[in-house]
């Protein structure tokens, strides 16, 4: 069967800009969340983020593309490049119709589709901009960015929430197993404006606590919601060998999925069944995974659920559980993809980063990296990752060789 | 009232980003959208921008078949030529 491995990376997050800032800042802890400075959140229930500090668009792409682009978009087509210079792939020297990207959206583009709304409402529909039709929609991400590279190849777009950045990664490996070389994957999400805070508000998912250091603790006891963030990874995902000069960082060797029963049923989440049948998927038993990368929602019942599946997946404490994204806030379709960035780089450099600023104190059984870096043999590692609505989704990812 | 050249790179550029062209002779006016890298969507911002601008009122499908500034240009000032002025 095609091994499909990952060979570039590129990523923008909000404790770091590019792969080894976002890693350096992850192994020492250092946390991106802050007050909302995007735009006056005094009012709001939630005033805090995880933003991408110090990227100007014009900086890294053509002036055209810049009337035609949320943020969104904009971070997404830069981490594209940077994902493609890693791998060290020109895709104008690759077969047009090799090429593909599928990327995950959770939002779409909210900035740029809150200003049009605001244009036709104050000052009607003549004003609004010609590319609000394209701008807002959740393939745009993967259209624009097809369209820059010339990659003409199978796309398309995973909308599943936080759950979207692993079954987006899923399909590009469908597609490397039938016809297709390369495939540009993972995510970027950004709804960091007005519309979209309050777009998220009737989850009663978000944080209301002001304290960067104190809002997003999961695990804990004292957990009461997540911090959204903007950012995530885009990922070059190629056919093992295909390629002379490939690098891999590693192999994504297995994917489940699973929805979780409707609310108010007895019936359990889908969270165990959806990692037993990543892991099988990969080939591998319980005992073989060294480190998880856990979805670490930030409310009681979801952390609670997660802990359960853990512990009946492995074992009370048997695996050592991470949660960076304790660094960065929830980045929805660019949560997980950076959480298979930070498990490839932990297989690596042999290091499991920390989680931050929980305590650990609703973790009975399992056996989390707190604070500190935890240096380890690592091959294999287990992402999770569950979307709003009842996703659950799971990746293995392994070492190359 | 018409419109120059110039005024129709910066508008041009105002909508649809793009490089400031060395020059708005014929090497500007002459070459195709296509060849300057705007598509038609670039093309429907331009010209709403230029209706909100300056009153006028031009046919989404006139703009779309429009294949050069020159073009695009000549039927602005078609259309400001027959306003009548204040």
């Amino acid at each position: 069967m095609t091994r499909a491995v990952v060979t570039g990376l590129g990523v923008l997050s909000p404790n770091g800009l590019g792969v080894e800032q976002y890693w350096a800042a992850t192994l020492k802890g250092v946390t991106g969340i802050a007050p909302i400075t995007r735009f006056d959140p005094a009012g709001y229930p939630s005033r805090l983020a995880g933003e991408v500090d110090g990227f100007e668009a014009g900086e890294h792409l053509p002036s055209r593309l810049l009337p035609q682009t949320d943020h969104m978009t904009r971070m997404a087509l830069v981490a594209s490049d940077w994902a493609l210079a890693d791998a060290g792939v020109d895709p104008a020297e690759q077969a047009e119709f090799g090429m593909g990207v599928v990327t995950a959206s959770a939002s779409g583009g909210f900035e740029f589709g809150q200003r049009e709304l605001e244009n036709l409402w104050r000052r009607g529909s003549r004003h609004v901009s010609a590319y609000q039709s394209f701008a807002w929609f959740y393939a745009v991400n993967t259209g624009q960015i097809s369209i820059r590279h010339g990659m003409r190849g199978p796309s398309g777009v995973l909308v599943s929430e936080q759950a979207g950045g692993l079954d987006a990664i899923a399909q590009a490996r469908r597609h490397l197993r039938r016809d297709t070389d390369l495939v540009l994957t993972g995510g970027v999400d950004s709804s960091l404006c007005p519309w979209g805070l309050v777009a998220q508000l009737p989850s009663g998912r978000l944080s209301t606590s002001t304290d960067p250091d104190a809002a997003y603790l999961p695990f804990d006891r004292r957990a009461a919601g997540h911090v959204p963030g903007e950012g995530g990874a885009i990922l070059v995902l190629e056919r093992a060998g295909a390629r002379p000069g490939q690098r891999p960082y590693g192999e994504v060797a297995g994917w489940g999925a699973g929805l979780d029963p409707a609310p108010g049923s007895d019936r359990p989440s889908a969270l165990r069944r959806t990692a037993e049948a990543a892991l099988a998927d990969a080939g591998v038993d319980a005992a073989d995974v060294d480190v998880v990368f856990a979805d670490a929602a930030g409310t009681p019942e979801l952390d609670a659920a997660e802990v359960a599946a853990l512990a009946e997946v492995f074992g009370a404490g048997r695996v050592p559980v991470t949660a960076p994204k304790t660094m960065t806030g929830r980045l929805y379709s660019g949560g997980a993809p950076l959480d298979v960035v930070a498990a490839l780089l932990s297989i690596r450099d042999g290091v499991i980063p920390p989680s931050v600023n929980t305590a650990g104190t609703a973790a009975d059984g399992l056996d989390l990296v707190l604070d500190a870096p935890r240096p380890a043999a690592l091959r294999t590692a287990l992402v999770l990752a569950r979307g709003f609505g009842g996703f659950n989704s799971a990746v293995v990812v392994r070492a190359a060789d | 009232m018409q419109m120059t050249p110039t005024e129709f790179s910066e508008v041009l550029r105002a909508s649809a980003g793009g490089d400031e062209p060395a020059d708005v002779g014929p090497d500007f006016l002459d070459t195709t959208f296509e060849e300057l890298g705007y598509d038609s969507l670039a093309l429907l911002e331009t010209q709403g921008r230029i209706e909100r601008d300056h009153g006028v009122v031009l046919s989404d499908e006139a703009v779309t078949e429009l294949t050069t500034p020159r073009a695009f240009l000549d039927l602005v000032n078609e259309h400001l030529g027959r306003a009548l002025a204040v």
